[in-house]
């Protein structure tokens, strides 16, 4: 009885694991293969050695990614409190209208924001009939950062309105009870309870920011190089296949260092 | 002395008395002065989604008092709790505190703390961080919140677990850091909605004693809520029963279960067997075919009134000797005594006796005129009283289903 629910619960599991392996783990090991070798498939340290020159980028690439997370952060999470606050049938509706532009696609997004923000676009022509000057937008790194928590603010705010809609109310009147104002029982009680939601929140704001190229290439006008650009140019060429699965490596394993910490974090916390 | 400075000495007095009594957890003060209302409640009506949750509630609750509001499930006990606790807004009347109108004061400025039904702690803090909570919000100095704390915890028996986490505390241990968490900041009302419903028996009556010592040891007034009769009338100094979002009666328990007002609370309240009766005049009063002598007065001659009469008051007696006479239906053996449904003239009567009779057995039954307890017709005439269709079954499924609001 025992052993034929374990057989059943591989055979359902298969099509899953056969997945992972042709999607997840073949990719991975290619990646780790072109990182050591050559273009003839020797072993080579080199292209660890290339990474070098990319240090700036990996560097704006970061740097541009916290601060875009940190303002999904400080945007998103107040925008999850109040909704939370509201009406379940409140709630539903402003959660679609959250998510409505991600049934948008990425790219069409980005365009529109070019539309937008572009020197001759939407927001210039309105400044300029008010005569109120222009303002140079596409090609700084605030666009880019805009562009970034624009795209994705949503992933920063349902995680945590996910964990703070389903806080059990009574722990908030608790904390009114006690002697907390409006401002402690977010402080005391709410913040603390959502660090589970915060945490998904910022690794999900945090790696698609990190390795996007669309965004910086079209609003950053390509003045700059986020070190998804980077990857991308090197994979458009077959002699720099390995540099861009070395920096692809790094990446990876810098996103699940990430990870591990802020796992760490909300296991410290839960207990 | 000028009628002035009697005023001021008077007030002056009272202040030193206050400070010396009210400012510590102290019984001392009891003896010396009449209580004071704490809590007023006035013409208190709340509505939800066009239901009428409570109507017109009316009562004055005393400082120091253990106050029991009592009433089945869905009677709007907790709505009332929660008005006087600054969670929601009366849509009329006013709630008065120390005499002044609090209805637009917020919760967090009220001197009124609770114990939540289903306990609420916090799960992201150890069992000292909850109970300290409310006094790190006043930022006291850490070594007043050590000393506060670790006394709190010896007064609710829970020693030595400053440290462990709540979420893997037992039900009792649980209810204990929500009441201390509750007490520490000395309110002047504790407010508890059904704080043993989760508790086993055994557990609730040891709970039962312990918060009754904790009340009279701190001072401080207590409302509680329960549905539970038993547990209103062995806590309270003063019960106060709902039905159908209005005050029914409020009493002391003795008063309560002696004196009903209606067929409601003297059902609700313990056994009770409720038949119609005509009051022939003071004293005299006829039901069942029989006239009995009673001890009730001041009803209009010929009035039809409700009759209750206790199980354990009636007396069986031969059947030639008795005032009404049955035939036994039902007996079953309760340990201490016997709970015998009779039948008479179609109505069925419960009866406790310490006597064994056999069913299907005539017998006669004798109730004396203390015993009799008459009361006005109301709305609840006429549903209650009768043990027709009584059976232990029927009475665990109704209480079972009290039990989860
Ligand atoms: N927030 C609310 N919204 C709608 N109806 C409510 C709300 N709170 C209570 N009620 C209704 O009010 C009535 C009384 O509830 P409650 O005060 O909780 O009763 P009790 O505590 O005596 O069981 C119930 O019928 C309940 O369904
Ligand atoms: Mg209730």
């Amino acid at each position: 009885m025992e052993k034929t629910r374990k057989n059943l619960g591989r055979l359902i599991a298969a099509p899953h694991i056969l997945w992972s392996v042709l999607f997840i783990l073949a990719p991975l090991i290619f990646v780790v293969y072109y990182t050591f070798t050559d273009a003839y498939g020797t072993f080579t340290w080199e292209n660890i050695f290339a990474l070098k020159e990319h240090a700036n980028t990996f560097l704006i690439s970061v740097s541009l990614s916290v601060i875009a997370t940190f303002i999904c952060f400080l945007v998103g999470y107040p925008l999850a409190y109040l909704i939370a606050g509201y009406k379940e049938k409140s709630q539903k509706i402003m959660i679609t209208l959250l998510m409505l532009p991600m049934w948008t696609n990425l790219l069409i997004r980005t365009y529109s924001m070019m539309a937008i923000m572009d020197d001759g676009g939407f927001l210039n022509s309105i400044l300029g009939a008010l005569n109120l000057g222009k303002v140079h937008l596409i090609g700084t790194k605030g666009a880019v950062i805009f562009g970034m928590v624009y795209d994705f603010l949503p992933y920063m705010v349902l995680p945590i309105y996910t964990i703070i809609s389903k806080l059990d109310k009574n722990l908030l009147e608790a904390a009114r009870d006690l002697g907390c104002n409006p401002f402690q029982v977010l402080w005391k009680v709410v913040l603390p309870l959502s660090s589970g939601g915060i945490i998904s929140g910022i690794t999900m704001v945090f790696v698609p920011s990190i390795s996007t190229f669309y965004i910086s290439q079209k609003l950053g006008g390509g003045t700059f190089e986020l070190i998804g650009d980077t990857i991308e140019r090197q994979f458009q060429n077959v002699s720099t296949y390995n540099v861009g699965a070395a920096i692809s490596l790094v990446m990876m394993i810098l996103v699940l260092v990430s990870l591990a910490v802020m796992n760490r974090f909300t296991k410290e916390e839960a207990s | 002395m000028s009628p002035l400075g009697k005023r001021f000495l008077q007030a002056v007095c009272l202040r030193a008395y206050r400070f010396l009594f009210f400012s510590k957890f102290s019984g001392k003060g009891e003896a010396l002065v009449e209580h004071k209302k704490i809590i007023e409640l006035q013409n208190i009506s709340k509505e939800f989604e066009d239901e009428q949750v409570l109507s017109s509630i009316n009562l004055d609750i005393y400082d120091k008092q253990f106050v029991t509001l009592l009433g089945p499930s869905g009677c709007g006990k907790t709505t009332t709790l929660r008005i006087v606790g600054g969670f929601e807004t009366p849509d009329q009347g006013d709630v008065l505190f120390e005499g002044k109108r609090i209805n637009d004061v917020p919760a967090h400025k009220r001197s009124i703390n609770t114990v939540f039904q289903k306990y609420a702690l916090f799960p992201h803090l150890n069992v000292f961080e909850n109970v300290a909570f409310s006094l790190r919000l006043q930022k006291l100095p850490n070594a007043e919140i050590i000393k506060r704390v670790k006394e709190m915890l010896e007064l609710v028996a829970l020693k030595g677990f400053e440290r462990k986490n709540v979420t893997k505390l037992s039900g009792g241990q649980q209810q204990r850091v929500a009441i201390a968490r509750a007490l520490i900041s000395h309110p002047r009302v504790l407010l508890l909605d059904e704080p043993l419903g989760a508790l086993d028996l055994k557990l609730r009556k040891d709970m039962q004693n312990e918060l009754k010592k904790i009340q009279k040891q701190t001072g401080i007034t207590f409302i509680y809520v329960t549905h539970d009769q038993e547990e209103a009338l062995s806590m309270s100094d003063v019960v106060v029963v709902m039905a159908e979002g209005k005050i029914q009666q409020i009493g002391t328990p003795t008063d309560i279960y002696n004196e009903p007002v209606n067929a409601f609370v003297a059902d609700f309240i313990g056994e009770s067997n409720i038949v119609d009766g005509i009051m022939n005049e003071d004293y005299k009063v006829t039901f069942s075919g029989h006239t009995f002598q009673c001890v009730d007065k001041g009803f209009a001659p010929g009035e039809a009134v409700d009759v209750v009469v206790r199980p354990e008051d009636v007396d069986v007696v031969n059947v030639a000797d008795g005032m009404l006479q049955g035939t036994v239906t039902s007996v079953t053996f309760k340990g201490v005594h016997y709970e015998i449904i009779v039948d008479i003239g179609g109505f069925k009567w419960m009866i406790q006796s310490t006597d064994f009779v056999d069913v299907n057995a005539n017998i006669g039954i004798f109730i004396e005129p203390d015993a009799i307890h008459i009361m006005k017709k109301s709305e609840f005439s006429g549903q209650y009283g009768d043990y027709s269709t009584f059976s232990d079954e029927i009475e665990e499924l109704g209480n079972s289903e009290t039990v989860g609001d």
